[in-house]
């Protein structure tokens, strides 16, 4: 086992200081091999107002910073270490971060929505600023010095005129980090940064790049015996029978494991339950509650409505509409996707003396916590989840119910289990994106400007909160019976200033698949509907589809992305589409827009794309894209997560698709749900925009949202085609220009 | 019955046990002889990211049964390419250009390049490109994993 320890002794309550003595043997698993808290009395803090939930100041000069929020893969473990190490005047390399762990840290919420820096890493940052602030008010008291005549700076207090100084480690030792959060706090001035706004190498890079990084994959644990589930050959089978003399020949066969619906095998060794897995017969019942994958969308405007949230009203859209000069319609469907995780996911549970501790690869392990307790009685004190980096998930995938698969059957087997699922069981059973239906209509009045607008959204009940365990529905233990998509509604109201405008989200009450967050989740359907009817209004007041945009927007930030990637695209005012197009490869450009939830990050795009008019093949080379994101942490990262939203979005607009028949996913593996690969990939050409003395604001999902319109309206510039349903694909595309 | 296996993995010989010839290479590597560089990611040989060399070429470990691999196969992992301390090129470029996001495909993507690079030293772009076309990567690394493999052939 090659992972950092955190271990008992190393983390001692000394004279009422935390003091943490750090042995750091590789990355990518936080601490982990001590009992529960409720067995050994370890009492490290996890309130969130508390300075000493968030760090620890070490004898060896060290900090450890203790993070709810942790690295999904998007370099936040460093871009937190940034902000710590910026305002706790430490060096880079003296802050280590441990991540997710409910024992260790405190709950930050889960990690999603773009907030691990706009909301995780400024809580951090005014932990780290309270402590600054306390180590040199001990420093003034022990020196007779004024704390405005001290400077900290490389872990120690020193007198600005020069003299002896105390260092961190020296001064922690007499007295405790025990006081609150200063929300109010002063923190460092952005004109002072060293570490922030720096394109500071991630510190998992190395050990990933050679092999050393520990994911959850690769963690063990002594004891540890592995599973494999069984799910249901449709999703609501139920389990009649099952032939355990099927797999009796299996070397090291430990446990068929059934409980209602929920079936697995428990081997000694890995290959064997691959094996078991498969060759184990079972029988379920018949199962067909799935709609008609070719009638999706009726099946969609058919569902029960249970609520309407009217996101936005200004005006009377209604009114507005019958009085313009001219009406246009048009329907917009984003389908089912799933999150395509490249490692599925994988969880280790171990019940002992009445504990369990699961090491999972959550982006929310104390909402896990919770629901692990709920399925097997435990009481939350019981339980502890402990972060281990996984394979990237982009929102809730299969990790959750790896975690839950595993408390099931550790109780079950009474040794640690380690389940891994198959790609089958992560593209077959993790939570879907669930389908998106847009209709939409707007009224331009005489000059071609948007006097009316009016949307509604077909989008399943619910938000953002915990999605049921697989395990905890299949085997009918306690579990959430509502659905968590997400907060899926933001977005659907528009960042323009338009007269009358009404956005309703019908709210319904069941969609085919359990639903969760995909990346930028509602965001990304919602913006791409908005944008792209936009463009169909630009295009009937023959505007330019920039000039269009411009003319209803206000704000100044808005309106800087958008003519900065217009100069970053060479972007030429015409209306869309191109005119006297010719040979059988159209090229286009589109634009698109968002102010992320209407209240944060600001990114503009423009896509580039070559339409095949004989075989309806999209191509998109290349896309520009500009972010104004606030205050920067690390320019490098935040350029890592636009390529990969860019790059990602790209695949989803144009090949993905979840297939289904009426009892399950068809779609299993990489043929059936490909995605985009190196050959297709475009050119990401960004621009970003910093803002030091702002508020730093997410960049994890923001610039997702812009890609599928802009890619839409290209595809319209190109051809004079619209194309209004995802995925783009080929038979869709040429469908169209044949139509046209 | 368990078999005796002798392998020989990253320069040193790797005795073994499996129960079933069958067991593909990565779960030997992984489970037995406890190797994190080659990664489970479908079991399909579809995404790569289990990806070793064999006598210097790219294998998809899921896929190959261990009996398969011909007596004295020299295999070689992603920490056997090089360490911490001493990074094969390939490797060093990547870290170099940081590009990886979650990194969950990069042993695929590190391992791919390294044999295209030892049969061919100066590919163009888009001949990595089409290299790399069957090593499948989520988080929309491609540009920086393109560039590094360019840094390594020394044609950034």
């Amino acid at each position: 086992m090659n992972a950092p320890v955190l271990s008992r002794r190393s983390l001692l309550l000394q004279g009422g200081a935390l003091v943490v003595g750090f042995s750091l043997s590789g990355r990518g698993a936080s601490a982990q091999t001590f009992a529960p808290v409720a067995t050994n009395g370890f009492a490290k803090p996890v309130a969130p107002d508390r300075v000493d939930s968030f760090l620890a100041l070490g004898a060896d000069g060290h900090a450890t910073i203790f993070s709810g929020k942790v690295d999904l893969g998007t370099g936040v473990e460093t871009a937190l270490s940034q902000i710590a190490a910026e305002e706790l005047d430490l060096p880079l390399d003296r802050v280590t971060v441990v991540q997710g762990d409910t024992a260790l840290t405190p709950d930050q919420g889960p990690t999603y929505g773009s907030l691990s820096i706009q909301k995780g890493g400024v809580e951090i940052r005014q932990a780290a600023a309270t402590a600054r602030a306390r180590l040199v008010q001990m420093a003034s008291e022990r020196l007779g010095i004024p704390a405005d005549a001290l400077v900290s700076q490389n872990g120690t207090v020193h007198p600005k005129a020069g003299g002896q100084g105390l260092s961190y480690a020296d001064l922690v030792k007499d007295g405790r980090l025990d006081l609150k959060v200063d929300p109010a706090v002063k923190t460092k001035d952005p004109a002072q940064f060293a570490l922030v706004g720096k394109p500071v190498a991630r510190v998992d890079i190395p050990e990933k790049m050679t092999g050393r990084f520990t994911y959850m994959q690769d963690y063990r644990v002594p004891g540890m015996v592995h599973a494999r589930v069984v799910r249901p050959p449709t999703i609501g089978a139920d389990l009649q029978g099952v032939d355990e003399a099927s797999v009796a020949d299996i070397p090291g066969l430990i446990k068929v494991v059934r409980q209602g619906n929920f079936l697995a095998v428990v081997t000694e060794k890995e290959w064997a339950a691959v094996k078991a897995a498969k060759q184990l017969k079972a029988t379920w019942s018949t199962w067909e509650g799935l709609p008609e994958q070719d009638k999706l969308w009726q099946h969609v405007r058919a569902t029960k409505v249970t609520k309407d949230d009217v996101t936005s009203s200004t005006g009377d859209a209604e009114a507005a509409l019958g009085q313009a000069a001219r009406k246009l319609e048009a329907t917009y469907d984003f389908a089912i996707h799933t999150h395509g995780s490249i490692g599925p996911s994988c969880a280790i549970a171990e019940l002992k003396d009445g504990f369990l501790t699961c090491w999972t690869a959550s982006q929310m392990t104390h909402a896990l916590r919770k629901q692990l307790a709920a399925m097997t009685g435990l009481a939350p004190e019981a339980v502890r989840c402990i972060y281990v980096e996984g394979s990237g998930c982009y929102g809730r995938n299969g990790h959750e119910d790896a975690a839950g698969d595993a408390a099931l059957l550790a109780r079950a087997v009474d040794r640690p289990v380690r389940v891994q699922w198959s790609r089958a069981d992560e593209h077959g059973w993790d939570p879907k994106g669930p389908p998106t239906l847009i209709d939409l209509q707007a009224g331009l009045d005489p000059q071609g400007n948007v006097a009316a607008w009016s949307s509604q959204f077909h989008i399943p009940e619910g938000a953002a909160g915990n999605v049921p365990l697989v395990a905890a529905s299949l085997a009918d233990l306690p579990h959430e019976t509502t659905m968590a998509p997400g907060n899926i509604i933001g977005n659907s109201a528009l960042p323009y200033a338009f007269p009358n405008v009404r956005t309703v989200c019908h709210r319904l009450a069941s969609t085919p698949f359990r639903p969760s967050w995909i990346r930028t989740p509602g965001r990304m359907q919602n913006t791409y509907a908005n944008e792209a009817f936009l463009d169909e209004c630009a295009a009937a007041a023959g505007a330019d589809p920039l000039e269009y945009r411009l003319r209803a927007l206000k704000d100044p930030r808005g309106i800087e992305v958008l003519t900065r990637v217009a100069d970053l695209a060479k972007w030429q005012a015409r209306p869309s589409p191109m005119k006297d197009v010719a040979g059988d490869v159209l090229r286009g450009r589109g634009i698109s827009y968002v102010k992320y939830e209407l209240n944060r990050t600001y990114v503009a795009g423009v896509a580039e794309v070559e339409v095949n008019r004989s075989t309806g093949q999209v191509r998109v080379p290349r896309f520009f894209v500009v972010q104004d994101c606030g205050q920067i942490i690390n320019p490098d990262g935040v350029r890592n997560q636009l390529d990969g939203n860019v790059i990602q979005t790209v695949s989803r607009v144009l090949l993905e698709e979840v297939t289904f028949d009426r009892g399950a996913v068809t779609s299993l593996d990489w043929s059936s749900y490909p995605i985009l690969t190196f050959p297709d990939v475009p050119e990401v050409v960004i621009n970003l925009i910093d803002r030091p003395s702002e508020k730093p604001w997410g960049a994890g999902e923001p610039s997702a949202a812009i890609v599928p319109a802009a890619v839409s309206n290209a595809i319209f510039d190109a051809t004079g085609v619209r194309v209004r349903s995802v995925p783009f694909t080929p038979a869709k595309v040429k469908a169209a220009l044949q139509g046209a | 019955m368990a078999q005796p296996i002798s392998l020989d993995v990253n320069g040193r010989p790797a005795p073994v046990s499996v129960d079933d010839p069958d067991t593909p290479l990565l779960y030997v590597l992984r489970d037995d002889l406890g190797l994190h560089g080659p990664r489970f990611g479908c079991g399909l040989g579809q995404c790569g990211a289990c990806t070793v060399h064999v006598d210097g070429q790219a294998v998809r470990s899921c896929i190959t049964p261990v009996s398969s691999l011909k007596a004295g196969a020299k295999i070689v992992t992603l920490e056997g390419l090089g360490s911490l301390d001493k990074p094969h090129p390939v490797q060093a470029a990547f870290i170099a250009e940081q590009a990886a996001q979650c990194g969950y495909c990069i042993n695929g993507m590190i391992m791919q390049s390294a044999a295209l690079l030892n049969e061919t030293p100066k590919p163009d772009e888009t001949a990595i490109r089409q290299a790399l076309a069957q090593n499948l990567c989520r988080c929309g690394t491609h540009q920086r994993i393109v560039r590094a493999v360019q840094r390594a052939a020394g044609t950034l």
